[in-house]
């Protein structure tokens, strides 16, 4: 995974060869220099890259397991031996795993679509037209994306009751969208004001509708924050939990995570393997989705630095 | 927050551009999907439910649908409820523990270890931090829930094979859970946060001599505050709001154990038919988020008035 950028090498780089640094030990006290080397840069350099280790050791632990009893098929939440087969995938696929990812694909792509489709037009206006009391939408928008999901649930719960939308999947992943929207909306407005409005202007002099030009004149120019907002979106959507378990409760509309849990939570013996077979399959939508983003999303974790003004 | 500094500034500059000031019919056309989504499923939701959180509707039964507005009643009960209580405490061990102290505290040391360790330790333990954070909560519920069981790996590392965690030390797992999935956000933040200090600071700190605590405490760290900051407030807000990964990992229990916040809502709401007093809980965990947004937005004051 490209997580680590390998731009801003220089720093830590040459103190980073514990290799050819350690040669250098046994000499140290006839060299004055080669010593406070060592002391200085050689052993911080060592303990640094041996903690790091250990953390990611401990955080890798886990995950072993994770893997480790997918593919075995005498699973136990303990150490496993490692084995291959593909008999707690198939297990899993059996009892309904296959279903539960189809639900959460319609989910995640009818919401991904209504979000983007909805940000992008709302976005392009709040960034380029008149709006009244433009600026108290954008701070109610921004207070939006701050607000917990828990308490939306049981009014929508209840408007859901009365207008007859519950059990129904389109409804509940109209629900995802809307808890996407706020972010997608200022997200997008804001790859869209760093569009120079002399593109459109051109496109419009030569005649072209305003849908036109946000069509074939911003979007694609600001396709990586669409995607970002898209895929944002459908994670988001993916993982969801607690709304579909609460506003559908049809048993062959029920998402991914929502099955994951029935596994854990059902009478009787948790079969560990199946089910950690169901969580590698279940995951890894969301893996390869976050391995193609993460080279766009690594601009977005410096916003906490634009404070700096 | 950057967000709110471009609307006060940006914003007003735009209105005066000579092609504006006039509503045009696609404003309001292009507006109306979005409006329509935040209006039906964000605004009137919160509105109806700072109503309901004084009735006594109820899920099933005669009161699903002859409820009747009860003025504090609700409150009372929960000035008067224990469990209440207990909730908020834990809700604020859980926030404070697993997500402010542990997250920062275990991000910014991968942030700064990040800086110096060899490319290969960082992009590798880099990437199994990250998966931590990608994987669906459920996932990462179910992972622990494993994890942590009577004859679980978690018990075979450290010698007590015989006890399940969940019920020994349900509200450590649980943060413990919830810190390893969180980790790789205030990683990701602090280490670009790091990368935006001027070297020049550190470099002049270590001419005079300054170790490298020194240099971190007095140099680096107050550059880094207002990443710092903010990062703990989406910290806080996130994790104050978790339902997923405590309720798929312990329902609330043992004996409401782990029922924070939002689990003691969905508990009262949903498995006590109490909708009403379910909607009063959700409002007081709203205000308790929105008083510790005010903490920090308060302590980043100075910051924000030198940004602009």
């Amino acid at each position: 995974m490209t997580v680590a950028p390998h731009r801003d090498e220089p720093p830590g780089e040459a103190a980073a060869r514990p290799g050819a640094g350690g040669g250098a030990a046994p000499r140290g006290t006839a060299f004055p220099a080669a010593a406070r080397r060592l002391r200085t840069k050689v052993l911080p350099a060592i303990i640094g890259n041996l903690a790091m280790t250990i953390i990611g050791v401990i955080f890798l632990l886990p995950l072993a397991w994770l893997i480790l009893a997918a593919f075995n098929p005498h699973a136990s939440p303990g150490v496993v031996t490692p084995r291959f087969s593909l008999a707690n995938f198939t297990q899993a696929l059996q009892s309904g795993a296959s279903g539960a990812i189809m639900n959460s694909l319609y989910l995640a792509g009818v919401s991904t679509v209504i979000a983007t489709v909805v940000s992008t037009l709302a976005g392009y206006v709040l960034s380029r037209h008149y709006v009244p009391l433009k600026g108290a939408a954008l701070v109610v928008i921004i207070f939006l994306t701050g607000l917990p999901v828990t308490l939306l649930l049981i009014p929508i719960y209840q408007i859901f009751v009365s207008i007859g939308w519950l059990d129904s999947p389109f409804y509940t992943s109209l629900v995802l969208a809307a808890t996407s929207v706020p972010f997608a909306i200022w997200l997008l407005k804001n790859f869209i004001d760093q569009v120079p409005r002399e593109f459109e202007e051109a496109a419009a002099i030569e005649g072209s509708g305003q849908f036109r030009v946000l069509l074939t004149v911003v979007v694609p120019l600001i396709m990586p924050g669409v995607l970002v907002s898209a895929i944002l979106t459908f994670i988001n959507s993916w993982g969801a939990f607690l709304i579909p378990l609460v506003l559908d409760a049809n048993p062959s509309d029920t998402p991914g995570a929502v099955g994951i849990y029935q596994f854990m939570s059902a009478n009787g013996q948790v079969q560990f393997g199946p089910l950690a077979a169901y969580g590698i399959l279940f995951s890894l939508p969301v893996i390869i989705l976050y391995l193609i983003s993460s080279r766009w999303l690594s601009g977005g974790f410096s916003f906490a630095g634009g404070i700096k003004g | 927050m950057t967000a709110a500094q471009e609307i006060g500034a940006g914003g007003r500059a735009r209105w005066r551009r000579a092609d504006a000031d006039k509503v045009k019919i696609s404003t309001i056309g292009w507006l109306l999907p979005a409006a329509a989504l935040l209006i039906g499923l964000f605004l009137v939701p919160v509105g109806y439910a700072v109503y309901l959180g004084f009735t006594n509707i109820e899920l099933l039964g005669p009161l699903a649908q002859d409820y009747s507005f009860t003025g504090l009643a609700n409150v009372s009960r929960m000035a008067h409820d224990p469990v209440f209580w207990s909730s908020v405490k834990l809700t604020l061990i859980f926030v404070v523990g697993s997500g402010i102290v542990a997250q920062t505290v275990l991000g910014l040391a991968l942030a700064l270890l990040g800086q110096r360790a060899h490319v290969m330790v960082r992009a590798s333990v880099g990437s199994i931090v990250v998966l931590a954070w990608v994987l669906p909560e459920i996932c990462v519920a179910f992972i622990w829930y494993s994890f942590s069981q009577a004859g679980g790996m978690l018990g075979e590392l450290i010698g007590r094979t015989s006890s399940d965690f969940l019920s020994t030390a349900p509200l450590l797992i649980v943060c413990l859970a919830n810190a390893w999935r969180g980790t790789a956000f205030s990683m990701l933040v602090l280490s670009a946060g790091l990368r935006n200090v001027p070297q020049e600071a550190d470099e002049a700190a270590q001419l005079e001599g300054a170790s490298y605590w020194t240099r971190l405490f007095r140099v680096t760290l107050p550059i880094i505050r207002p990443t710092l900051m903010i990062n703990m407030l989406l910290i806080t807000l996130g994790t104050i709001s978790d339902f997923t990964l405590v309720f798929a990992m312990t329902q609330g229990g043992p004996g409401n154990e782990t029922a924070i916040l939002p689990v003691y809502m969905y508990i009262e709401a949903f498995q006590f038919n109490a909708l009403g007093y379910g909607t009063t809980i959700a409002l007081a965990l709203m205000i308790i988020g929105a008083i510790l947004s005010i903490v920090y937005i308060r302590q980043l004051r100075p910051e924000l008035r030198r940004g602009r």
